[in-house]
């Protein structure tokens, strides 16, 4: 297959390291050296958002506090994504020594495992390691740090982490103002970092080895390598680990059924790609939410020539009229708005013309949305809708 | 009432009475009851010092704290678009007819509630449900017979 | 590090805000700096007397640079940013924010009550919505909650803002409202959805004086007011409260803080009341009974060493009485016994009024003008009819009497004063202060001092500073010196006094008496803000500016009266002469003196 982008790697569930071994290296070095490199690695928050995780530990670190709090946001609530359970199932160890390597870095004592409520049944076992990992850290690292799981309850804007520490903080899961930030005011006020299950599983992979070949994975601007979870009309479905910069035409090739018609990149947050697209689609982070290159929390959802891009469109609707917090106006009256205008298009009540209102007001949702939540349902609304417009009306 | 009392204040020794520990106390009293009672949510609320509205505001956001009364079995079948596309509209139906309830609806003998949820992370082995904190996969109708049996007879 | 050794309150940020550059303190918000500007961003979440929510996002503005557009009450000023209110892009996203409320609201204005004094209906017209934009998401079948005597709830008009909820639980502690639910089912409501009527609240009415549209309103009764007054056979009776007459001016053209008091009292008998009467004369008579009560309760405990409950705490607003009843019901020793002016006016209006008249008790309708919602939930207390009949039979807020006096067709602009009838009309201006925080303590250590040393308070013009202006908790503190003899019990005793208005404030001062630390031996607590001038029943908008300007017009009203204590009004003296004989007496206690009931705080 010329120009294949698809690469394969096997980092995150290679049992063949010692967790341990890394950090007991890794905490050779000062703090300020061990962000140093988190930053030369060019890690991004393997969540959706991708912000520079090196430079989020630092905010963290630079905060004057008697108390700091890491926290592994396990709410993975994405549609189509399920990468975060398999590590935790799998890889635990690995998360936990990520966090206590964040916990080290910033100076904090605590660590908190929100596990969404989906997933109780990881609990027991998972409690079984955090004792077993806590074990070697306080008595062959003499390092004093504590993990405990938080459960959450069902709420897919508890992955926003805001809305995750008003959680914990045991109001409702409602998003903050920003600023200011977690890692200046996070749990209770206290400086917080809040990473991903797999960012701090990549944190630990950079000083496994090193910063220089980890950024050399991948593509500039989107270091490393990602879980993709692969779901939808595929063969294959689950879950692998490639490289950054694949093209989406690479990947259907792989994956797909052989009619695939679009891709759902980031789930129902995340952007559509019509098969006329594929070839000029790659997956990073460097595009800046639109264009040729799209981010991803790793949702990959095939869809093919069978499916209709409406009840796609129509389910990821009801999916966020249910999920929205519901505070801020534009993202609790505008799914609506967005769900009740498509229904109307497709019965005829309403003519072809009011999907420009639809295209404009999901722009709006994304100007003016308190959190990220409301920010990107426009995502795959304008990207299915003005891809697929004939589906939407007739 | 003095069960209720108990169960409450076992909670708030386990988890604290900081308003921070309202959710594993209330997660911990679903876990026993399957629901939120009014009785049960003022005691909470008495118990952390807060107002009985605040205790509800806060369950009512999360869709696992539920304050209708519920089976001793919770259906949770996933409607989010992998399961969507791979059946689940099937599996309610089965789950409807062997139940003889409708979705959101507890069986007479308050054995099963049969609700609809969320994502719940098992795309790639969709249909999927919970029951309780179990997770079911691969769904199709003779598996949906054989769980249902199997919690029939517990 | 950061910024943390520095004063932060001395740190200046410049901004530019539509090319007009800007130095203000750090924190501040954009939507404030622009203020500062002459900038008006509209808002709507957003309340002088609350924190900050940026739920409605109405208050966007565009950062130079910035990828989204930000709430400008949410965002603090940031040091050299560019921000533009007013481009089309802001337009265009206020416009469709505000469409989308209107589709999620019950438009039916011309039926509304808060019609013309609408934040959101304000909006939608100056922005010219478009009422078909969207199609209505509007729930159906919902309910007005009716259950209180106070206040009113309609969820259809509720644009879920949150300034109720933010309202009752920070200024006042008592969170009887909440947010409940997620998604497209957040709403706002009561522990489980239970009426209004069966839940912890106080009926202070500060929800519906934060309420941006018209979910939230008092029980409205001017209707049953407007039949008695055209039925031939009763006799209406209405006596108006101190705060109204600083306030009522601003629904009906004048600027905020005048007084109308005159004009009021000239509309009230256009409008066809039998008597227009003052609850100040009810004031005069609390001071008294409740004056009376401190020194009782000093004498049982420094004469008779007797176990007394103090500090002693006034009892004249309802809000904080109920709230007391919920929250402290085994501290109910402390409240004053006195019933409120409005139920002592009552109970007079069906005995000694009626008397003295020679009218039939049972054709009075006796009406209470208030700036309060409260008032209507006491008014119909089942213990209220000492009179031998239900002693207050309505109480109408401000803003009804308001309506009543616009429904009236007046000119109220150019009407003439008049004075209130006579008898149960004449007052001090210590009954007037009680309108303002701090106004009951001043006017009751007028009295008490007095009474006790037989000289007048040591205040330049009988002004007792220390109990004026808007601060939560204030405290006062008097050494009594060379009392009469019959007080002589108080010789050199120290009588600290405190004044909590708003009852997060209120909760302060019983938090102290709980854990046994209260050092005050009186203590005034009105459940609104600023005291009654703040009251739930008050015009729309009320915030810290407004109040402060009708705290001012109460004691200049105050200071131009004849007579200043309470103690030398000659209708307070003839009817201890004529009908009650002393304070605290066997009639006072019948028919001026009430208990309370223990409630549930869950």
């Amino acid at each position: 297959m010329p120009n294949d982008s698809l690469k394969r790697v096997d980092f995150i569930f290679d049992k063949d390291y010692n967790c341990k071994e890394v950090l007991y290296d890794a905490f050779k070095l000062t703090r300020d050296e061990i962000i140093e490199e988190i930053i030369k690695s060019g890690l991004r928050g393997r969540g959706g958002a991708g912000f520079y995780t090196g430079v989020k530990w630092k905010y963290a670190r630079e905060e004057l506090a008697d108390e700091k709090v890491v926290i592994c946001n396990a709410d993975e609530g994405e549609p189509g994504t399920f990468k975060d359970r398999a590590i935790l199932e799998e890889v635990p160890s690995k998360v936990l020594a990520g966090m206590a390597l964040c916990g080290k870095v910033i100076g904090a004592k605590k660590g908190y495992i929100y596990l969404r409520g989906e997933y109780n049944y990881l609990k027991p076992k998972l409690e079984q390691e955090i004792n077993k990992f806590t074990d070697i850290l306080h008595s062959e690292l003499n390092f004093d740090f504590n993990i405990k799981i938080f459960s959450g309850a069902g709420a897919y804007v508890c992955g926003e982490e805001t809305a995750l520490l008003n959680s914990m903080e045991g109001l409702r899961g409602e998003p903050r103002n920003k600023p200011p930030y977690p890692t200046h005011s996070g749990l209770f006020g206290k400086p917080t970092v809040v990473n991903n299950v797999e960012t701090l599983v990549y944190a630990v992979m950079v000083f496994k080895i090193g910063a220089e070949k980890f950024k050399n994975i991948g593509i500039q601007g989107s270091s490393g390598s990602k879980l993709f979870s692969v779901s939808g009309d595929t063969p294959k479905s689950g879950i692998y680990e490639l490289e950054f910069g694949m093209k989406v035409s690479d990947f259907v090739n792989e994956f797909g059924d052989g009619d695939a018609k679009a891709v759902q990149v980031g789930g129902a947050s995340g952007f559509c790609v019509p098969r006329k697209a594929f070839d000029k689609t790659t997956i990073g982070y460097q595009g800046k939410l639109k264009g040729n290159s799209l981010p991803t929390g790793g949702s990959m959802m095939i869809f093919n020539s069978s499916r209709s891009m409406y009840n796609v469109l129509h389910n990821y609707l009801e999916f966020f009229v249910e999920e929205s917090c519901g505070q801020c106006v534009p993202c609790r009256i505008g799914t609506q708005q967005l769900l009740k205008g498509i229904e109307a298009i497709k019965k005829g009540k309403k003519s072809s013309e009011y999907l420009e209102n639809l295209l404009a007001l999901s722009e709006t949702m994304r100007l003016t949305s308190k959190c990220g939540l409301g920010q990107s349902v426009g995502n795959s609304f304008s990207s299915i809708v003005e891809n697929f417009k004939e589906e939407m009306i007739y | 009432m003095a069960e209720v009392n108990e169960l409450v204040k076992s909670l708030s020794h386990k988890h604290g009475k900081e308003r921070g520990s309202l959710l594993p106390i209330l997660q911990g009293i679903t876990e026993v009851e399957k629901s939120l009672s009014a009785e049960i949510m003022i005691e909470v609320a008495r118990e952390l010092n807060i107002s009985t509205a605040e205790v509800y505001g806060t369950a009512s956001f999360y869709s696992f704290l539920d304050t209708e009364p519920r089976g001793e079995f919770v259906i949770r079948v996933c409607k989010t678009i992998s399961c969507d596309m791979k059946g689940k509209r099937q599996i309610v139906k089965t789950l409807e007819d062997l139940l003889k309830i409708k979705v959101g609806e507890t069986t007479h003998n308050k054995k099963f509630t049969l609700l609809e949820t969320n994502c719940l992370g098992w795309c790639h082995k969709a249909p999927a449900m919970l029951i309780n904190d179990e997770v079911y996969t691969d769904l199709d109708d003779n598996k949906v017979k054989k769980i249902i049996r199997k919690y029939r007879s517990k | 590090m950061k910024d943390k050794n520095k004063n932060i309150a001395e740190e200046m940020v410049k901004l530019t805000i539509d090319g007009m550059e800007i130095s203000v303190k750090k924190g501040t918000s954009i939507l404030h700096a622009a203020k500062q500007l002459g900038i008006y961003i509209p808002t709507l979440c957003h309340h002088e007397d609350l924190c900050v929510a940026g739920n409605c996002r109405v208050c966007v503005v565009d950062v130079e640079g910035w990828n989204t557009l930000t709430a400008s009450c949410a965002t603090p000023a940031i040091d050299g940013i560019n921000v533009k209110t007013l481009t089309p892009k802001v337009r265009k996203a206020r416009k469709d924010i505000i469409a989308l409320l209107v589709s999620e609201h019950n438009t039916q204005c011309t039926t509304c009550y808060r019609s013309t004094n609408c934040e959101l209906q304000t909006l939608s017209s100056e922005y010219n919505i478009d009422n078909e934009r969207y199609i209505s998401v509007l729930k159906k079948d919902v309910e007005i909650d009716k259950s209180s005597w106070a206040v009113e709830i309609d969820p259809s008009k509720c644009i879920r803002c949150q300034r109720c909820v933010r309202t009752c639980s920070q200024l006042q502690h008592v969170n009887a409202l909440t947010v409940a639910g997620k998604g497209k089912e957040m709403r706002i409501t009561t522990f489980m959805d239970l009426p209004l009527n069966d839940v912890v609240c106080t009926n202070c009415g500060q929800c519906i004086i934060h309420c941006p549209t018209g979910a939230l309103t008092e029980r409205r009764y001017f209707d049953d007011i407007w039949n008695a007054i055209g039925d031939p056979e009763k006799h209406v009776v209405i006596n108006t409260a101190p705060s109204v007459r600083v306030a009522l001016g601003e629904m009906l053209g004048f600027p905020v803080g005048t007084r109308v008091t005159g004009k009021m009292v000239t509309a009230l008998k256009k409008i066809g009341f039998d008597a227009v009467l003052d609850t100040d004369f009810a004031a005069d008579l609390t001071i008294m009974e409740e004056g009376f009560e401190l020194l009782h309760r000093l004498k049982r405990k420094f004469v008779d060493f007797e176990d007394v409950a103090l500090p002693m705490i006034t009892s004249c607003s309802p809000g904080w009485v109920k709230y007391i009843e919920h929250m402290y019901p085994n501290h109910l020793m402390h409240l004053s016994s006195c019933k409120s002016p409005q139920q002592m006016f009552g109970a007079l209006a069906k005995t000694y009024y009626a008397d003295k008249k020679g009218i039939d008790p049972a054709t009075i309708v006796s009406v209470a003008g208030m700036p309060c919602a409260a008032k209507k939930f006491e008014a119909n207390r089942p213990e209220m009819n000492d009179s031998g009949f239900q002693d207050v039979d309505a109480g109408l807020t401000t803003r009804e009497i308001g309506y009543m006096i616009k429904q009236s067709g007046m000119d109220f602009l150019s009407l003439e004063d008049s004075e209130y009838d006579s008898i149960m009309g004449e007052s001090s201006g210590a009954a007037v202060i009680f309108g303002a925080t701090g106004g009951v303590m001043e006017a009751a250590l007028r009295t008490v001092y007095e009474v006790v040393t037989g000289r007048e308070i040591p205040f330049k013009n009988l002004a007792i500073t220390p109990a004026r202006g808007l601060e939560g908790v204030k405290e006062a503190s008097i050494i009594i010196e060379n009392t009469t003899p019959e007080y002589k019990f108080l010789e050199g005793v120290e009588v600290k006094v405190a004044i909590a208005h708003g009852l997060k404030n209120a909760r302060t001062i019983m938090e102290q008496i709980v854990a046994g630390k209260s050092p005050y031996i009186f203590v005034e607590i009105m459940a609104c803000p600023g005291g009654c001038i703040g009251g739930g029943g008050q015009p729309i908008p009320t915030n810290d500016e407004i109040r402060r300007k009708r705290i001012e017009a109460i004691y200049a009203e105050d200071e131009g009266m004849k007579i200043r204590k309470s103690h030398e009004v000659e209708e307070i003296k003839q009817i201890y002469r004529e009908f009650l004989k002393e304070p605290l007496g066997h009639k006072s206690h019948h028919l001026l003196h009430t208990k309370y009931r223990k409630r549930n705080r869950y």
